[in-house]
Formats: C-alpha cells, structure tokens, sequence
C-alpha cells in the first residue's frame, strides 16, 4: 500500500509553510497570554500541544488516499447533519448559544467538521456533474438545499460565523464549477429580499448589536463597540515597525478582548507593525495561492474541487478575521488559521491540511 | 488504487482557478490597504489613542503658601488632613464594612453609603473617599482596628489650619473646590475639577502666589485602571507666602472692638498706605468651608441680620454722613465761599423752598463757624455751603480724595461707591437734578455711598496735606525660605491739590471734634496722643421722631474716621456700626481703642494696667488731663426730610 513515490512527492514546502505559520503564532499567543494570571499550562505551550495534535492528524488524514473519501461523502454529510439536529435538541448552552453537545466523555461541536463535510460533499456532487458552459438556475438547486440545510442549523445555534463560513466555501467551490451569468443574477437578485428577512427575522439582537456596532462603533465605545475601537487602536498604534515583541501596550496591559484567540493578530500588529503584518499577509497568500496551485495540477475534478474547497475555508477564515481585526468587517468569532489559540480550529486547519497534502502527492498516481 | 471520478478538469476549471487566485489577491491587497491606512497613514492618532489608554495623570496637589501678618506672624498655614478611602475591589463585604466604619468613625452610615454610591461608576481598583477630615482620634482608633478593615486606605493631605480662627476671616478669605465655571475661565485655565482654590478675599485675590506649582505622576495602568508603574514623576513646589501689611494685634484689638455688634474698621498707616487693620465684624469660621460645612452653621450664617459672610470693610456702601462734611468744607474754602470766620446762624432747621431741612439738633448751634460747624457737625452751617457749592463741585472734590471709584487695594470685586453729579442722575435715573438734593449730599446723604477702605484713605489724604497713597494689604510676597520675591513698597498714587492752609483749618476743626467741649467724637480722645476725627451717623431709612425703639434694621450707622497724632499723623482710621445709631457713641470709642492699641503697640502708650480695662471701655479716655468731659450725650447729626 505505500508507495515510494507518495514520499518522494510529499509536499514539503506546504507543510514547511503551515508550520511557519503557526511558529508565528506560538510566539504571538506567548505574548498575547504574558499578561494573563498563570493558571496549569501556558496557552503557548497548550497551542504547541494542538499543533503537535494537528500534525499527526493531518498526516494521518493524508496517509488514506482522498479518492476513498469520495465514497463516504453523503455519509459523513448525513451523519454530521444528524449531530447539528441534536446539537438543538440536547445541545449544551454556553454564553448564549447552543453549540455542543456531549457525546459520553467528550463534548464535539458539529459545526466545526461541517466545513470540512460541506466541501467534500460538494466535490462528491460536482466531480460527476456534467457541466456545459455554467451551472443554471435548475442545476443549483441540489446543491443549494445541500448548503441550505446545515447552514440554517447552524445559524440557529446560534453560530452566524460558522453558517457564513459554511456558505463561503460552498459558494467559492460553485464559483470553481462555474455559474451561469443569468443563475448569478437571479440568485443575487433574490438575496436582497433574503437579507432583508433575514435581518427583521433570523438575527439575533446581538448579532444586529455587533453589525450595528461595527457600522458605528463610537455608539457604545465602553460597550460593545469598544472590541471594535480597541483592537484598531492596537493595530494602528503599532506603525510601521511595531511596538516590539512583548511590549504592546494595547495587548500587555489587556485593552484587547480576546487577545489570544480572535483578536491574536490583533496583538501581532501591534507589536510587529506593518512590516510584521506584510510579511504574514504574504505567507497566507502564498499558502493560498499554493493550495489553488495544488487544485490547478490535480489530475481528478474530485481532488481539485476538494483543493479549491479546503484554499476557500482557509481563505474566508483570513479574510473575516483580519477583517474583523482592523474594523473592515463585523466582529464575528472566526479565528485565524493557524494563528488563533483554539484546538477547534488548528484541528480542522490541519485536516484541510491533510487534505491538501493528499491532493497534492497523488497528483502523478493514476 | 483507482480514480472514482471520470471527468478531467478542463481549461475552464483551469482558467477559474487563475481568476479565483487574482480575486483572493485582491481581497488580500484590500487588507494590506487597510493595514496600511492604520499603521503608516493614522498612526500618530491611534498611537496617541493608545497612550492616553495606559497613562494616566496623577496631580499632587502643592501645598499653598502661608499668609502672614506684617511681623510675620502666621494668619493661615496648612495642617494635614487624614480622609478615609476604601477600594471597593478590595471589599468583601460592603454593609459589614459601612457599619464598622460607622462605629468607628460615629458617623451615619447612611453618609458613607451615599458618598460610596456616588463613586460607583469608577474602576474598583480606584480609592474612594467616604470619609474626610477625621481626627487625629478617630485615625488611630481606625489604624488599631487594621486587620478587620480589609480596602480601607487612610489619606493625607493638607488643608488650611486657622490658627485665630475667625480673625481676619472675610480679609484672608476662604478656599473651595474649583467651579466649573471658573474652570472655563482663561485665569484657572491650569486648574482641573477638584481641584481646591481661593473663593474669597487674599486667598482668592493672590491664588497666584500661594496656590504653587502643581506636581503629579504619570502612571500606567491596565484595562481596569489598576496602577501598574509610575513612568514618571514631577514634585510640587509649595505657593509662596504672602505678607499682609495687617498687624496681628491691631486686627485682634478691631474685632474685638466691635463685640457683638456689625460693621467695619480699616485702618491705615498715613505714610505708606499700608493698611493695619481690615475688620469685619462678625466673622465666620473660613475652615468650615475646606470640609463640609455643617448645613446649619449655614443656615445660621445665612439668618444671620449681620450678614456675617458679607465682607463689609470692602463691598459694604454706606451713606458716609457727616465725615462727609470734611469734603464739603474743603470744597467750601478752597473755593473761596467760606473762611474761618464766615458764620451762618442755626436755628435748628433751614427752610429750602417747601422742604424744611432740619439740623441733628432741634434747639440750633446759634451763631457757627467753620470749627465749630466741624465740631459740632451743624447740619444748618453745610446745608447753606452745599447750596453755594452745587452738587458738581462738592463731587469734583470728593473725587480729588479718591471716592466714588474703587482704590485697588489688592482684593477682588472691591466696590466703588457713588459719589453723584447731576450728569450722573441723568444717567442713571434719566432725571433732573433737584437742587434739594444738593444740601444731603452736603451732609453725606443722599446718593453719596463710601467703602470704609475709601473713607480710610480719604482721612489719611487729609492727614497728608493731600498726598495719596495707594492703600495696600500685601507687603510682600516671600518663598518657602522667607527670601522676598516681590515687595510692594509705598505708592503715592495722586495728590489732592488743595493748599496747605485749607488743611490746617480743617485739621483744627477734626481736632476740635474729639478734644473740645461740646465735641461730637469726644470718646476717641487720648490723653497721650492728639486725636483728629470726625463723627458720623447715616440714614438707612428715612424714619426719624418715630416715638419708641426703632427696630435694628432701620437704625441709623455710625460712623467714625479719625487720625493721630495731629501734627505729625502716622495713622489713619474709619470705622463704621452697621445700625450702631451714634458715631460719636458707637463708632469712636472704637476708633479710639484702634489708636490706642497703635500707639501702645509704638510705645507710645504705656499698656494699662489690666484693672483699668473695664473703665476704659465705658468712658473713652480715663484719667485724661484735657480740661472736657468725654461728650456727655451722644452725638448724632444729619436729618432730611
């Protein structure tokens, strides 16, 4: 079963760049968490564990050959539709939304692998789709209650991050497949009404605090604009060369809300500056661009529409959050790959990982 | 291993990708952009927005100058002050712990809550005062009970230490915190709310000088306002002292003078303008007003007919009566109408069209002279000179002395009086001038309104033959070491052009007023010094030949100016009984006390013997040689009707 060439062909270089990546960010999280009060393990130290976790995980995930995962698509599609049900039946509630649920002796959070489920359900669907010059309106509506369903649950959590994330990836990888121009115009057209209802009805008052907040966030500047305002002052304030390492006032001296987590590269503008910033903005896009590169030379629809779907997860995950970070968009609780302390997503960033690396050694095995 | 999926990606799928990269840089350029704006473009503001997020700016207070008598005796100093501040993060339990301190302190507890509750919108890391000015006592017992008083901090800072108490309290002022509106005003511009400053008298007149240079620390704090670090630090430097010209003993002897009755004394030394002694009587406690002041000491200053918060020396007018009649009768020679012969019989009243004037006293003076019209103030003798005179005139020469105008004597909103022409009723009124009115202004009524410091510099002009000085509180302004930094010396500021001889005429008929039988200032007489004066008594109301007690608020003042010694004057004094009736009664043995204790502070007289005190208060000038008893019935003066 194992094949000299699958070594030969590993792709080092994705790798090389996901582990600099999240170099960086241990060194950041150091600094994000100096301030906090020493309580068992220090989180740079809990995010080296992660790491470590993730890289055995990814490896493993690209060890099976990602064609197989092609036969277990709808099934992973339908069972980790079934956990988002029960998630609202006997899902445990934490700070207001429902996200969890316990399975025995561990608690998982459903929405989560739905990122990695959506793309290869998508990939699944597409990769033996026959498409002549775009997708119509008729050819969409499969996939569209494909997204729909998970995408409602989710939002119901209540989890807008997620659901648009989910609908992110989905809608980028229909993008890859190619969408007629009149579908387009159609679906858009129809979306105005929806964001409409959806605001007068879906939302919740938070989530319409935050939007209104990030529209204006001199409103409530002590409240709940003062994310917002702060983390802008910590990136600005930062200039061109940084505040230095460690020495960041915004993040040392805790005005930044989450500082290891969503708001991390928060503390790294600061104390990096705009040089810092420059340089990681060059390595995701190079990460992104090298996993678009993976989904150009794949010789199957199937690896490439799963190459084009795990560059989209890890793209819309950068944008949202450095967006959120310097104010360009709402505050919604989307971390940053790689970077953001949490388990949660340095497992499903590396799987994608995984994932990509697979696509990417079996490009000469046919 | 086998390929489940049959279609090859095409040269669209290809041709996607390239776009999909291209709109993944552009998202990626926007987020440069953006970071570019922040970073390089609006760095500076937010950089700014940063700083002023971690520091914060501790002011310490400098302690204030002192204020000094002319010998440098100490009127107002500074004495620590002990509060008591909790941290409410520090609390644990918050009703326990308000009814400790209740106990502790014998306060209500209702008190400490309120102030708590006030304070409750600040960072909890913040020290909160509940309680200020505790007692040296109450400090203690707190301290000993320490260990049960978990987020109790005791503070130190200075306040104001009186150590005369009410002495001097309208000259010397009082402090306060800071308003808001003086904070938009461009003299405290360096000021911050709460911040403590003068609200009166030489405190607020000189907040310049005593209120120093304010020090503070910069520090840093976090998210929560918890103090982390001073990053830097700049002392205070202590006020200046101030030096008043006052001396401590005269201004004992002018309050003390007045005992429980209302008015004013200034009194002045001849030759340099400086002033002695600035009494206001009563006075109130200035330290009362650091703290809190009780709400019914308040009430009780406010209820108070004497207006004790009411500076008198400086902001009260009064009609100046009959010590106006020196201005008249300079006016009278100097302008050739009247010599020291010229004589006017007083019947008792003068007939002025309908209007009947009427002399002080009903049974006349007989046939009067210039001296004896300034001794025994004949109404009838200045009535007929005003009448010649016209109002103009006898105003051209009060203004030569300095009245109607303020003198500038160091202190804020210091009032000017009215000396009336008939361009200013014109003016004021929009009407004409009667020529009626000329003959009260004649005798200091009417319009005619004086500060006690204008009728103290007036007399002191007279006793100069004319020159002025500018009457003055400050002498100088010393730093911590006692190096003078600044000296106000003597400032002649104008002269009265009136030839010596109108003096000397004038001098003689002041002299007669205390010295001469029939005298109306006969109870400011000195045995060792001669004494120059004048006696006055101004209408408030026009109420008199009412049968009965007249009720206090319509009692005419008295009023007095006198100097001394006659030939050679060193000092100068006007002193006014707000409803005291007489000045001759009630206002020159006031005067007299003031010269005594001058002289006697010069050795000049010898202090008595406690003994005599008792007498000496009753009867003017006991033992004296001078061949007239002390005037045996009070002498009042002016009537118009």
């Amino acid at each position: 079963m194992f094949d000299r060439r699958l070594f030969t062909n590993f792709d080092w270089t994705l790798l090389a760049l996901v582990l600099l990546i999240t170099g960086f960010g241990v060194i950041n999280i150091y600094s994000a968490s100096s301030s906090y009060r020493e309580i068992g393990t220090p989180y740079f130290l809990k995010q080296i564990y992660w790491t470590v976790a993730g890289i055995m995980l990814c490896l493993t995930v690209c060890s099976i050959d990602y064609h197989m995962l092609e036969d277990f698509a709808y099934w992973l599609y339908g069972a980790v539709l079934i956990l988002l049900v029960l998630v609202l039946v006997i899902g445990k509630t934490s700070m207001g939304a429902t996200r969890w649920i316990h399975l025995g002796f561990f608690t998982v959070q459903p929405s989560e692998p739905m990122k990695i489920v959506i793309i290869m359900t998508f990939a699944r669907f597409f990769s033996r789709y026959p498409v002549f010059q775009g997708l119509t309106l008729k050819d969409l509506l499969y996939p569209l209650a494909l997204l729909g369903a998970p995408a409602l649950l989710i939002m119901k959590q209540p989890d807008l991050g997620t659901a648009i994330l989910v609908s992110l990836i989905a809608g980028t990888m229909l993008l890859f497949v190619g969408v007629r121009w009149s579908a387009l115009a159609t679906l858009a057209a129809a979306a105005i009404p929806t964001i409409f209802l959806g605001w007068r009805f879906a939302l919740h008052d938070y989530q319409k605090k935050r939007i209104y907040n990030f529209l204006n966030p001199d409103l409530d500047p002590q409240g709940s604009g003062y994310h917002i305002i702060q983390s802008k002052i910590a990136v600005g304030s930062g200039g061109t060369f940084g505040k230095g390492f460690m020495h960041g006032t915004q993040s040392q001296l805790r005005f930044l809300p989450e500082q290891h987590t969503d708001f991390a590269f928060s503390v790294f503008a600061e104390e990096w500056g705009f040089v810092g910033c420059l340089v990681m903005l060059t390595l995701y896009l190079f990460l992104i661009f090298w996993g678009l590169g993976i989904a150009k030379r794949c010789n199957d629809r199937f690896g490439s529409l799963m190459a084009v779907g795990v560059s989209a997860m890890l793209f819309w995950h950068i944008v949202i959050n450095m967006g959120m970070v310097i104010g360009l968009f709402p505050v919604v609780g989307v971390p940053l790959p790689f970077f953001s302390y949490g388990g949660t997503s340095m497992v499903t960033s590396m799987v994608g990982v995984g994932i990509l690396l697979n696509i990417s050694m079996r490009r000469f095995m046919f | 291993m086998k390929a489940h999926s049959g279609i090859i990606p095409d040269g669209d799928g290809s041709r996607r990708i390239i776009w999909i990269s291209f709109g993944a840089f552009a998202m990626f350029f926007l987020l440069l952009s953006r970071l570019w704006y922040l970073q390089v473009v609006d760095t500076e503001n937010l950089l700014d927005q940063s700083e002023n997020n971690r520091l914060r700016f501790v002011p310490v207070a400098a302690p204030r100058g002192a204020i000094l008598d002319r010998n440098g005796k100490v009127l107002v100093s500074n004495t620590p002050s002990f509060s008591v501040a909790v941290i409410p993060k520090d609390v644990k339990d918050r009703e326990q712990l308000v009814s400790s301190l209740a106990r502790l302190l014998k306060l209500d507890p209702k008190e400490i809550q309120d102030k708590w509750n006030k304070g409750q919108g600040r960072a909890k890391y913040y020290p909160l005062v509940v309680a200020s000015n505790i007692s040296r006592d109450q400090m203690e017992f707190l301290e000993e009970n320490r260990l049960s008083l978990s987020g109790v901090n005791i503070e130190m800072k200075p306040v104001r230490a009186y150590p005369n108490g009410e002495l001097a309290s309208h000259l010397l002022g009082y402090l306060g915190e800071v308003s808001e509106e003086e904070l938009g005003n461009e003299r405290y511009k360096d000021y911050n709310a709460g911040d403590y400053t003068g609200k009166s008298g030489i405190e607020k007149s000189w907040e310049n000088f005593l209120h120093g240079t304010d020090g503070g620390r910069q520090i840093e704090v976090d998210a929560r306002g918890r103090f982390l670090r001073t990053v830097e630090e700049t002392a205070s430097t202590v006020g200046n002292s101030v030096m008043l010209t006052i001396d401590l003993d005269m201004q004992k002897v002018a309050e003390q003078a007045f005992g429980d009755k209302a008015g004013a004394a200034v009194a002045m030394d001849v030759n340099t303008g400086e002033v002695l002694a600035f009494a206001s009587n009563p006075g109130f406690d200035p330290a009362l007003f650091t703290g809190r002041l009780p709400a019914d000491k308040w009430k009780e200053y406010l209820e108070d007919k004497r207006h004790p918060l009411e500076n008198k020396a400086l902001k009260g007018m009064y009609p100046p009566g009959s010590t106006f009649k020196i201005i008249t009768a300079i006016a009278g020679i100097e302008e050739g109408l009247i010599d020291a012969h010229s004589s006017v019989d007083c019947p008792g009243y003068y007939k002025f069209g309908n209007a009947t004037f009427k002399c002080w006293d009903k049974k006349g003076h007989g046939h009067v002279e210039l001296r004896k019209a300034l001794r025994e103030s004949c109404d009838v003798y200045f009535y007929k000179l005003a009448e010649r005179l016209g109002v103009n005139r006898i105003a051209a020469y009060a203004k030569k002395f300095g009245l109607g105008a303020p003198m500038g004597i160091g202190l804020d909103n210091e009032k000017g009086g009215v000396i009336p022409t008939e361009e200013w009723k014109k003016k004021r009124f929009g009407t004409k001038w009667f020529s009626g009115e000329t003959l009260s202004v004649g005798i200091g009524q009417g319009y005619v309104l004086t500060t006690p410091v204008q009728l103290a510099s007036m007399i002191a002009t007279v006793a100069n033959d004319g020159v002025i000085y500018q009457p003055h509180l400050v002498k100088r302004i010393v730093d911590l070491d006692g190096k003078p930094i600044k000296e106000f010396p003597p400032q002649q500021v104008g002269r009265a052009a009136i030839k010596p001889s109108t003096f000397k005429l004038i001098k003689e008929g002041l002299f007669a007023v205390v010295n001469e039988p029939h005298g109306t200032g006969g109870m400011a007489r000195l045995s060792e010094v001669k004494v120059a004066g004048k006696t006055g008594s101004s209408q408030v109301v026009k109420m008199r030949d009412s049968k009965g007690e007249v009720p206090y608020q319509f009692r005419d003042h008295a009023l007095f100016v006198a100097f001394a010694p006659l030939e050679k004057p060193e000092i100068a004094v006007a002193v006014i009984v707000e409803h005291g009736e007489h000045g001759g009664s009630a206002a020159a043995p006031i005067a007299g006390r003031l010269l005594r204790a001058y002289f006697e502070g010069k050795g000049v007289i010898k202090k008595p013997v406690p003994k005599q005190e008792p007498k000496d208060e009753k009867g003017g000038a006991p033992g004296s040689g001078t061949p007239t008893a002390p005037a045996a019935a009070p002498a009042a003066d002016t009537d118009t009707e």
